[in-house]
């Protein structure tokens, strides 16, 4: 036992009981709170596979603006708490629970028998040299150009979108 | 320094993402149901970066930053959506929005 799987453990389990709770909460602001949670435990994840660059924009852009975003809409609008969600046995939830777990298990059960750290090879130097921000953006400002700036107009996009749909009225 | 078997980082991402649907076929509330969607578009993140960094391949992560980027444009239009709803109907329930219902 190292200290990396120790780490592992601990932020794995964060985010799994997380997510658990997210969907179980009645209130829509705890669910919110419990996924910003989720998505620092991603973060540390994140570093612990030598993927800096991309645990700081999870910080930034997940738990930063777009959680910001949601409770901001949360707090805005009036919502009413649900029923509990395992006590209300509709059987469509329960049927949808089952089918869940089901895909669950079979996936589970695929990683396990495909085995794809039989065929990895993993190389710690060669992996803290990918994930370093001068990799990323040499990788993003050559061969990736054309779809950076495809991300950039989509953003573009979204925002006059955005502000179109949430306009008082239609003209 | 070892490796975590990768195996450990792709059961994690399968479990997130059957727990985000589980969340939007069992939550009623439009913006939970919009979380949901976040959490599985980060557990398709998680995969993309153990797979990059066990191959040592940068690409895996350019696909994550570009996940990201529709991920904002998709939350504020998504949310704009939401609000111009609950200002029709005056409740973001999706057992009630149904004016699209035949």
């Amino acid at each position: 036992m190292n200290a990396e799987i120790i780490l592992f453990i601990i932020l794995a389990l964060i985010a799994a009981v997380s997510s658990v709770m997210m969907i179980t909460r009645s209130n829509a602001v705890i669910s919110a709170v419990f996924l910003v949670l989720n998505f620092f435990a991603l973060a540390g994840l994140y570093l612990l596979l030598n993927a800096q660059f991309i645990s700081v924009v999870q910080i930034i852009v997940y738990a930063g603006a777009i959680m910001v975003l949601f409770l901001f809409v949360l707090m805005l609008l009036r919502t009413e708490d649900e029923p509990k969600v395992f006590l209300d046995k509709k059987p469509i939830k329960m049927f949808a629970l089952l089918i869940t777990v089901f895909v669950f298990i079979q996936v589970a059960y695929l990683i396990f028998v495909g085995k794809p750290s039989g065929n990895l090879t993993p190389d710690q130097l060669k992996s803290i040299e990918t994930g370093t921000i001068q990799s990323i953006g040499k990788e993003l400002y050559t061969n990736y150009i054309l779809p950076f700036e495809v991300a950039g107009f989509l953003l573009l996009a979204a925002t006059i979108g955005a502000m179109v749909l949430a306009k008082k009225k239609f003209e | 320094m070892s490796f975590i078997p990768i195996e450990y980082y792709l059961i994690l991402s399968a479990f997130m993402f059957v727990v985000g649907v589980t969340g939007v076929l069992i939550r009623r509330n439009a913006i939970v149901v919009f979380m949901c969607i976040e959490l599985m578009l980060n557990s398709a993140n998680l995969s993309l970066v153990a797979f990059s960094s066990y191959l040592g391949n940068p690409i895996g992560q350019i696909f994550v930053f570009f996940v990201m980027t529709v991920a904002a444009a998709e939350a504020a239009v998504g949310l704009a959506i939401i609000i111009a709803v609950f200002r029709n109907k005056l409740t973001v329930n999706i057992d009630e929005i149904n004016i699209f219902k035949w």
